[in-house]
């Protein structure tokens, strides 16, 4: 079996004993009230975890989690209801609390029809299977060794691995049936390095819609353990940051977490049909400079932000936000979409079966310009060059948003000088785009460790861009 | 509804431990747990979400001598045990000998378990949360024409029941309750639009704030961010309202862990018994006040928790261990498996008032942004917003900035903690002022 809807239902109806007749009992009751809208989202989710911690394999962990999120949508309103148990009472008995939101009505009856032609971005495998139980470990313990022989004062290192596998199962109120199998992977290398008393840690990783067998490919496991020595050496030699506005380079990749914060969250549907966000009714004005193109897609294949439909049935897609700085469209949902009149964009995404879903962003990034990255850098007198970043912040209201640099250099006559603690960069996002002045040749994607968090859902995505210069923005370092 | 009760747990938690020796496992631990929720949001005066939470699931770790194995599920049937059992096991047939891996030590159990009051259902349907709901945000709308928009108020209600028991012949459960009103609402001047939020919660239904007055403090904060300025890069004074100053709380506490002390990963490393604060600083937990969001009798181990100081007279008094860190270090543990419990520091004696006096030229921070906090380095930097102080006065919103210094130095340089301590969640904590920071803006 290796289509995704038939895997999805023999492990979320036939196995726990359920079938079409009883989803369609189940719908029957959560469209017997005035209803515009409906779902039930069925889950079965397999996650292995393994740490390996001062040169020994210290833990491991196997969890399932199964269960169904039913909705029920009445004009702006919401009832929601979920059950662990995939038996038909306690579902009929999650249906009849979700309903409630709705006045009493009319009744509708659907019959389940499955949707066919979904793409197919990724395999439906097992990641958890992909490797043998010794293959896993031995892995992790050669990227220990890799990361202690790189360096002498490299003195701890921990690996981290994750594995899951999630199988998901949605009906909507037109009876329709999509199912979706996704693998995702995940390794992380993270050290402690120590000289003359000073200790700094780096930390490295990837991760994609794949089996572990993907960071055997090219290397990159060993990749991760050398790019985390690197960075953790690059840090002890750091000098304090400097505080104050500077013109800003930031590097290809994972530094677009920049765009994720400065635009991607304040562009989620439901903060702009309820009129809370920063870029509320401004479609079609300039938000950003001409050399910005910016686009959401949940389409790219293996990305660990990639689905191939969304957490509402959807298929995902490409859309384009910000074209040549002109303000294009808002990420959707179906509920979002619907009042706004609007189309969705498959980003309606949720943790799991036991949270609403929301617009939520899939791979966010900037297209390429034109320039070399080295031109970008040395167009600058003095300012900074970040190439790595912790996490970020948003207000979506008033745009303020955060991100805050692990690697960073001060530029000095167009030069990359001394490395810098890491500081906190802040800005308010539709000034920020604006002054964004260079546009970058080198786009590159993250490896794959974004995992994004909003209204306490987290969900895995991806970021990208090219090198870019922002003309100013403000450097929360010490050194005044 | 909740289907299961303690008597259930305490039985599922039995046939986990039997199945775990059953098939080998020298040692084992398991802990069951089951919750019930309601989650009602009302936005600009109508219900907008009612969500209803039913969740349970089990979770067991083994011990071959001192190799582990861990595996979790949401699925409580009898089959499931087995399953679960097993998957651990086959994990600790991979994972390696570490002499620090087991249950804490027998005679460390808590032995008697207090009833730390800490179960008050809330009997409330889901009309009669809108109309909280609706309360809460009426007020915050009304409270000043500036008020545009609401992301909406949402009353919480929840409870839940967990057992945990080991091979020690140790088992403990109890039901626990927690509810909360919260309320985020926009305003909106020249252009410029803001939003804030404020909650109250509590596992009493009656000592939570009137919905009200959690409305007109939502709106107050909110109203008073309008117009925010930029500031000049500077170095100044800092205070951290009360809210905030439980996350240094936390930054202190992520220091003095198990796992940042043994993997040698911390910025206070070796300093048990030195001074890390002025003298007249006093941090304490007290897990076991009655009522208290915090409280809890043992710890995820089984171990008596401990109402003890972890700073006096200014100096390092104890770490924050579990039995494994405890081994790794030598150490015995403290107790904190799962986290401190109820964490305190002792007011100076000023209020907040006199605490901006004192101040008289710097930043009040309000809010704080981003996870520039490095546990290994100390070195601290985030964006952040709040207000400008001049002669001990708040004079103007400010916005876009970051704050930067070093834990350590932060620290040594806490001059006083206010006696503002009337704040939500389980941190006991008035606002600190912090002698001197790198404010970046302009």
């Amino acid at each position: 079996m290796n289509n995704a809807l038939d895997i999805a239902r023999a492990t979320l109806l036939d196995a726990p004993g359920l079938n079409e007749q009883s989803l369609s009992q189940v719908m029957d009751q959560l469209l017997s009230r005035q209803i515009d809208a409906a779902d039930i989202y069925f889950q079965y989710g397999r996650l292995e975890t393994w740490v390996l911690d001062d040169g020994i394999i210290k833990e491991g962990s196997h969890s399932i989690e199964q269960g169904a999120g039913l909705r029920a949508v009445s004009g702006e309103k919401t009832g929601f209801a979920y059950t662990d148990d995939l038996l038909l009472p306690q579902l009929l008995e999650a249906a009849g609390a979700a309903r409630a939101i709705a006045e009493a009505g009319q009744n509708r009856r659907q019959a389940i029809s499955a949707r066919s032609d979904l793409p197919r971005l990724y395999a439906p495998i097992n990641p958890l299977e992909s490797l043998t139980e010794q293959d896993k470990l031995d892995l992790m313990r050669q990227l220990d060794a890799e990361a202690r022989a790189a360096d002498p004062r490299v003195q701890q290192v921990i690996v981290s691995m994750a594995a899951a596998h999630d199988t998901v199962l949605v009906i909507d109120d037109r009876g329709e049936l999509a199912g979706d199998v996704r693998p995702l992977v995940r390794l992380n290398v993270h050290v402690i390095v120590e000289h003359d008393g000073r200790r700094e840690q780096g930390s490295a990783g990837g991760g994609a819609r794949r089996g572990l067998d993907f960071f055997l490919e090219d290397e990159k496991g060993v990749g991760y353990a050398r790019e985390a020595v690197r960075q953790a050496l690059v840090n002890l030699e750091a000098v304090d940051a400097p505080a104050g506005m500077l013109p800003v380079v930031l590097g290809p990749g994972w530094p677009g977490v920049l765009l994720h914060e400065a635009v991607g969250h304040g562009l989620e549907g439901d903060f702009n049909r309820k009129g809370t966000s920063a870029f509320s009714g401004r479609i079609g004005e300039q938000v950003a400079s001409k050399l910005c193109t910016v686009v959401d897609d949940g389409s790219l294949p293996e990305r660990r932000g990639s689905l191939n439909i969304d957490d509402e049935g959807t298929p995902t897609g490409e859309t384009v936000l910000i074209e040549n700085g002109i303000l294009k469209a808002y990420l959707q949902d179906k509920m979002n979409a619907r009042l706004m009149g609007m189309s969705p964009t498959g980003n309606g995404r949720r943790e799991s079966y036991a949270h609403l879903p929301m617009p939520r962003m899939t791979n966010t990034y900037m297209r390429p310009g034109e320039h070399d990255p080295q031109e970008i850098i040395a167009s600058v007198d003095r300012g900074l060059y970040a190439v790595n970043f912790g996490g970020g912040q948003v207000d979506i209201t008033s745009g303020k948003f955060v991100f805050s640099a692990s690697e960073a250099y001060l530029i000095e006559n167009g030069e990359i000088t001394a490395p810098v603690k890491g500081a906190t960069l802040i800005g308010s996002g539709p000034e920020v785009m604006t002054r964004v002045s260079m546009v970058g040749n080198d786009l590159a994607l993250d490896p794959g460790v974004g995992t994004c968090g909003k209204e306490g859902q987290s969900v895995p995505v991806g970021v990208g861009q090219p090198t870019l210069k922002i003309d100013e923005l403000t450097v929360g370092g010490t050194a005044a | 509804m909740i289907q299961y009760d303690i008597e259930t747990l305490e039985r599922i938690v039995a046939d986990l431990l039997a199945e775990a020796r059953r098939q080998g496992a020298t040692q084992a631990e398991a802990g069951v747990h089951a919750q019930e929720g309601l989650d009602v949001t009302v936005r600009l005066g109508e219900t907008e979400t009612i969500e209803h939470s039913n969740d349970h699931g089990l979770g067991v770790t083994v011990y071959f001598d001192h190799r582990k194995g861990s595996a979790n599920t949401t699925d409580l049937r009898p089959e499931a045990i087995r399953e679960t059992v097993s998957a651990a096991c086959s994990i600790a047939r991979h994972t390696s000998e570490d002499a620090a891996a087991g249950l804490a030590d027998p005679e460390l159990m808590a032995k008697e378990i207090a009833d730390l009051d800490l179960d008050h259902p809330w009997d409330i349907d889901p009309v009669e949360a809108a109309e909280l709901a609706r309360r809460c945000e009426e007020t915050a709308r009304a409270y000043d024409p500036r008020i545009c928009n609401s992301e909406g108020a949402t009353v919480h209600t929840g409870r839940g029941l967990f057992v945990y028991g080991n091979t020690h012949g140790f088992v403990g459960g109890y039901p626990t309750t927690r509810h909360s009103v919260s309320c985020a609402i926009l305003a909106e001047q020249d252009g410029d639009m803001q939003r804030d939020y404020w909650y109250t919660n509590s596992r009493v239904p009656e000592q939570l704030k009137s919905p009200e007055s959690v409305g007109e403090e939502a709106a107050r904060r909110v109203v008073a961010r309008l117009g925010p300025r930029k500031i000049d890069t500077t170095e100044c004074p800092v205070v951290f309202k009360a809210e905030l100053a439980a996350g240094l709380m936390y930054a202190l506490f992520n220091a003095i862990r198990g796992p940042a002390l043994y993997r040698r990963a911390s910025f206070l490393l070796d300093m048990l018994g030195e001074p890390i604060f002025p003298d007249w600083v006093r941090i304490s937990e007290n897990p076991h006040l009655l009522q208290a969001l915090g409280s809890a009798p043992f710890d995820n181990e089984g171990v008596a928790t401990l109402t003890r100081d972890i700073v006096s007279q200014g100096a390092l008094r104890g770490y924050i261990l579990d039995s494994y860190s405890a081994r790794k270090l030598g150490m015995q543990t403290t107790g904190n498996a799962g986290g401190v419990r109820n964490p305190r520091i002792d007011a100076s004696g000023e209020t907040f008032e006199q605490l901006l006096a004192r101040m008289d030229r710097g930043l009040l921070v309000t809010e704080l942004m981003g996870q520039g906090s490095n546990t290994v380095t100390g070195d601290y930097s985030r964006g952040a917003a709040g207000f400008w102080v001049e002669d001990g006065q708040i004079a103007y919103p400010v916005a876009e900035i970051t704050v930067a210094g070093n834990l350590r130095q932060m620290f040594d340089g806490l001059l006083a903690v206010g006696s503002d301590n009337d704040i939500p969640g389980a941190v006991d904590t008035g606002s600190w002022l912090i002698d001197r920071m790198t404010v970046a803006g302009n």
